[in-house]
C-alpha cells in the first residue's frame, strides 16, 4: 500500500532525511525506533504534508496514487491517519462537530452521502467506549482541558471513528501511564484488519509488549540502517542506541 | 529561511481564497421608489416631517437637532480613516412609491420578492413560528407580521411612524429620553432626518411570546439611512428583540446613521441581538455602507437588565458602542460582541457601562477578528459613578489576527469613582494557530472549512447567546465573511 524510495527532506533549511526506504503491505505493523533526532517525527511529518517540510528527492506512492502530490487534506481523506505527538487543543469546537466535520468530509472524498445526525452520535458512543473515554466527550472542545492519558485516547478515538487504511502513531506512548497505556493499544488492536497496516514510531520498547509489530525498522540520521523482527525491539532496549550510532554514525 | 517563505505564502494565498467569499445580498430590487432631491438644509427636514404627517412637536424636535448639528463636527477620535463625506451629496428620504399598505396584497410582489430573497417571509404563514418581523426598506416600514397576536397581550409593535400617530403620548415620553439628540453628531444627524424604524411598548407584568425582530434593507442608491428604534420595557416585562440588516453592492459608499433607544423599567428584562451584514465593500475597499450607529439601553428601574449581543460582519466602516446606563439599583448590563473584519473594512466598536445605582453589574465580552488588510478595534469605557456602591464589572477582550496585514486595538477606559468597585479586564491577542489548522488538515478538513470551524468555536461565547435561528446565520455568516483568511 506504501512505497517510500529514497526519500530526502529539509525543515528549516536542514536535510533531516537522508534516503530512506520503506515498502508497508496490508495487514502489517512496522515500528520505526531510534535515537532522539534520528528523523522519525520527520517521516509522520512529510507521510502526512506538513507545510514546514519540504521534500527534496525520492517519492512516495500510496495504493499507486503519488502521496506527495496531495494536499495535507486528501491524504488524510485517502486513509492516511496521524496520531499527534502533542495534538493540539481548538477551543470552543466541540468534539462532535469536529468529528462530523471530518468523518463527512471523508465521505465525501470517496462519494458517499453525509452521515445522519443519529446514525454519527450512535457510531460516536460506540467507538467513545472502546477507549473508555468519558460520556461528556462529545461536548468539549477538540483537546481542550484533556489530560495527557485522555489526549492520546482521544488521538485513537478519531483514528476509530475514521477508519484508515495507514495509521502512523508518532510517539503515543509518550507521557502515558501503564493503564493508558493498555487502553492506547488496546484501541489500536481492536481495530486492526488485514486491510489495513500500522507505522508505530516510538523512542521506547515499552510499547511494543502491546502493540507486536511484524518488522522492527532502526532510524538512523534520517535512514533505515537497520530491520528485523520484533526481538530487535528487545535488543535496542537491551544495548540503547550507541552501537547502532558507532557502526553507522559518521 | 526560503523554504518557511514558501510555505507561508501558500497558506496566505489558501487565506487570501478563503477570505474572498462574494457578498450574496448584494442584488437591488427594481421598484419604484421616492427619492426626494440631495442635500440637507431647514426644508429638506421640513419636507420629511411632512411626508410623514407628522405633529408639529416632532418637527420641533427635528429641528432642534438640525440646528445643533450644524454647529457640530465629525468626531475624529476613532481608530478610523473615513474619507470626507459630502452631506450635501446624499437624500435623505427614499421611499418605495406604494406606501402604508394595510394588508399583505397591497404590499408590491417585488417587495415580497426582496424579503424572501433575503430570507425574510412577511407571509405570516410561512413565517418563522416565533418570530414577529417589521420590515424596513429605505426609509419606511413595509410590512410588520403578527401584530394582532401580540396585540392581545398589550404589546405594541409597529413602525416608529405608526407609533407617532396611533401612541403619541409614548413616543413623546421615551423619544430622546436615552440618546439625547444632542448626544453626537450622528445622534443629531438622526433626529433632524431620521426615517423609519420599529417601536415596541411591552406593558407590565408581560413576557413576550414571540421574538420581535426587524429586517433593515437599503435598496435605493445615493441615500441616507437613518432608522430610529425605540423599546419600551414596562415593569416586570421581558421580550427579546433581533435586529438584521443587508444592503446591495454599490460602488459609493452609503451613510447609515441609526439610533437605537431601549428604557427598561423595574425587574425587566430586555435582549437586543444584531447580525450586521450590510454591505462591507468588495476586495480592494471600494463602496461599502458607514455604519454610524448610536445604540444605549437604561436601566431605569432596580433589578431591570439589558442585554447586547451582536454579531458585525458587514460595512466599510463601523462605529458603534452599544451602551447600557445602569440607574436602578441591582441593574445589570450585558454586552457580547464578535466583530469581524476583513479586506479593506475598519471597525471602531464596543461599549460603555454606565454604574450609577447600586450593587449594579456589568459584563463584556468582545471577541475581534480582523483579515485582509482590515484595521479592528475595541473601544470601551467603564465607569463607576459614586453613588454606585459594590458596583461590580468584568470586561474580556480578545483579538484574532488572521495574517500579518491586518490590526487589532484594544482601547479599554475605566473611570472608577466609587472606592468599593471592583473592575476585572482581560485581554489577550492571538493569531490564528498553524499547527490547529494542519490537524485539522490531517483529519480530512480543508484549510477554508478549518479556518470557519477555528473562527466559530473561538465565537462560541458570543453566538451562545443569540437565539436559535439568528446564531445558525450568524455561524454561516462568520466563515462566509472569512473565506480564504489565513496567515
Amino acid at each position: 500500500m506504501l512505497e517510500i524510495k529514497d526519500l530526502h527532506a529539509t525543515v528549516a533549511g536542514k536535510e533531516i532525511l537522508k534516503g530512506l526506504t520503506l515498502t508497508v503491505r496490508p495487514g502489517e505493523v512496522h515500528a520505526i525506533m531510534g535515537p532522539n533526532g534520528a528523523g522519525k517525527s520527520t517521516l509522520s511529518s512529510v507521510l502526512t504534508g506538513h507545510p514546514a517540510y519540504t521534500v527534496t528527492s525520492g517519492s512516495i506512492n500510496f495504493y499507486g496514487q503519488d502521496l506527495l502530490a496531495m494536499p495535507p487534506e486528501d491524504r488524510a481523506r485517502a486513509g492516511v491517519f496521524m496520531s499527534f505527538q502533542y495534538p493540539v487543543e481548538i477551543p470552543g469546537v466541540s468534539m462532535v462537530n469536529f468529528m462530523r466535520a471530518a468523518v463527512n468530509e471523508h465521505r465525501k472524498y470517496r462519494g458517499e452521502e453525509p452521515i445522519s445526525a443519529s446514525e454519527f452520535l450512535k457510531l460516536m458512543r460506540a467507538k467513545k467506549d472502546l477507549l473508555q473515554l468519558d460520556n461528556k466527550l462529545a461536548n468539549r472542545s477538540v483537546n481542550e482541558g484533556f489530560s495527557g492519558g485522555e489526549k492520546k485516547r482521544n488521538e485513537i478515538f478519531q483514528m476509530a471513528m475514521l477508519e484508515p487504511k495507514l495509521s502512523i502513531l508518532d510517539e503515543t506512548d509518550s507521557g502515558l501511564d501503564i493503564d493508558a497505556l493498555r487502553v492506547v493499544a488496546n484501541g489500536v488492536n481492536t481495530l486492526k484488519s488485514k486491510d489495513n497496516a500500522s507505522i508505530v514510531i516510538t523512542h521506547y520498547q515499552r510499547l511494543l509488549d502491546y502493540i507486536v509489530p511484524d518488522f522492527v525498522h532502526v532510524l538512523y540520521n534520517g535512514r533505515i540502517v537497520k530491520t528485523g523482527p520484533k526481538e530487535l525491539a528487545l535488543e535496542l532496549e537491551e544495548k540503547g542506541y550507541d552501537w547502532i550510532k558507532q557502526e553507522f554514525g559518521e | 529561511m526560503a523554504e518557511d517563505k514558501i510555505n507561508n505564502t501558500k497558506s496566505d494565498d489558501i487565506i487570501a481564497d478563503v477570505t474572498s467569499g462574494d457578498y450574496k445580498y448584494g442584488f437591488t430590487t427594481d421598484i419604484e421608489t421616492e427619492v426626494i432631491p440631495i442635500g440637507l438644509n431647514e426644508e429638506v427636514v421640513r419636507l420629511i416631517s411632512a411626508k410623514k404627517e407628522e405633529p408639529e412637536w416632532l418637527l420641533e424636535f427635528r429641528l432642534k437637532a438640525f440646528r445643533h448639528w450644524q454647529t457640530l463636527k465629525m468626531p475624529k477620535w476613532a481608530h478610523l480613516n473615513i474619507p470626507e463625506i459630502d452631506y450635501q451629496a446624499i437624500s435623505y428620504y427614499a421611499a418605495p412609491r406604494k406606501n402604508a399598505p394595510k394588508s399583505l396584497d397591497e404590499v408590491d410582489p417585488e417587495l415580497l420578492k426582496t424579503f424572501d430573497k433575503l430570507g425574510i417571509p412577511l407571509e405570516e404563514q410561512k413565517a418563522l413560528s416565533g418570530m414577529a418581523v417589521d420590515a424596513v426598506m429605505d426609509s419606511v416600514s413595509v410590512k410588520t407580521t403578527f401584530r394582532e397576536t401580540l396585540a392581545e397581550k398589550g404589546i405594541i409593535f409597529c413602525s416608529i411612524s405608526e407609533a407617532v400617530k396611533s401612541y403619541p403620548d409614548l413616543v413623546k415620553q421615551y423619544l430622546g429620553s436615552v440618546v439625547s439628540y444632542a448626544d453626537n453628531f450622528f445622534a443629531a444627524l438622526n433626529c433632524a432626518v431620521f426615517s423609519d424604524g420599529s417601536f415596541v411598548y411591552i406593558p407590565k407584568g408581560v413576557r413576550c411570546p414571540m421574538e420581535l425582530s426587524t429586517y433593515f434593507r437599503i435598496n435605493a442608491g445615493k441615500t441616507g439611512q437613518f432608522e430610529r428604534t425605540l423599546i419600551v420595557a414596562d415593569d416586570d416585562s421581558y421580550v427579546s428583540y433581533l435586529e438584521g440588516c443587508t444592503a446591495p453592492q454599490r460602488d459609493e459608499n452609503q451613510l447609515h446613521a441609526a439610533i437605537v433607544e431601549i428604557v427598561v423599567m423595574n425587574n425587566a428584562e430586555v435582549k437586543y441581538s444584531t447580525v450586521q451584514n450590510w454591505y462591507p465593500g468588495d476586495k480592494e475597499g471600494k463602496g461599502g455602507i458607514y455604519n454610524f450607529v448610536t445604540k444605549r439601553a437604561l436601566c431605569k428601574g432596580d433589578n431591570s437588565k439589558v442585554s447586547w449581543t451582536q454579531v458585525e460582519t458587514g460595512s466599510a466602516i463601523t462605529w458603534k458602542y452599544p451602551s447600557c446606563v445602569l440607574k436602578g439599583d441591582n441593574s445589570i448590563g450585558e454586552f457580547y460582541s464578535v466583530a469581524v473584519t476583513n479586506n479593506y473594512q475598519q471597525a471602531d466598536t464596543g461599549t460603555k457601562m454606565i454604574h450609577i445605582g447600586k450593587n449594579t453589574r456589568s459584563r463584556i465580552v468582545s471577541k475581534g477578528i480582523s483579515a485582509g488588510k482590515s484595521e479592528n478595534s475595541y473601544r470601551g469605557l467603564v465607569k463607576v459613578m459614586p453613588g454606585a456602591e459594590n458596583a461590580r464589572n468584568f470586561s474580556q477582550c480578545d483579538s484574532l489576527l488572521l495574517n500579518d496585514h491586518c490590526g487589532a486595538h484594544t482601547f479599554p477606559y475605566m473611570d472608577i469613582q466609587n472606592p468599593t468597585a471592583v473592575v476585572e479586564h482581560e485581554a489577550t491577542t492571538s493569531k490564528i494557530n498553524e499547527d490547529q489548522l494542519f490537524y485539522c488538515n490531517q483529519r480530512g478538513i480543508s484549510t477554508e472549512d478549518a479556518v470557519g470551524l477555528i473562527v466559530n468555536g473561538y465565537a462560541r461565547e458570543v453566538i451562545n447567546k443569540l437565539p436559535m435561528e439568528f446564531a445558525v446565520e450568524a455561524q454561516k455568516l462568520l466563515s462566509v465573511s472569512l473565506e480564504g483568511s489565513v496567515g
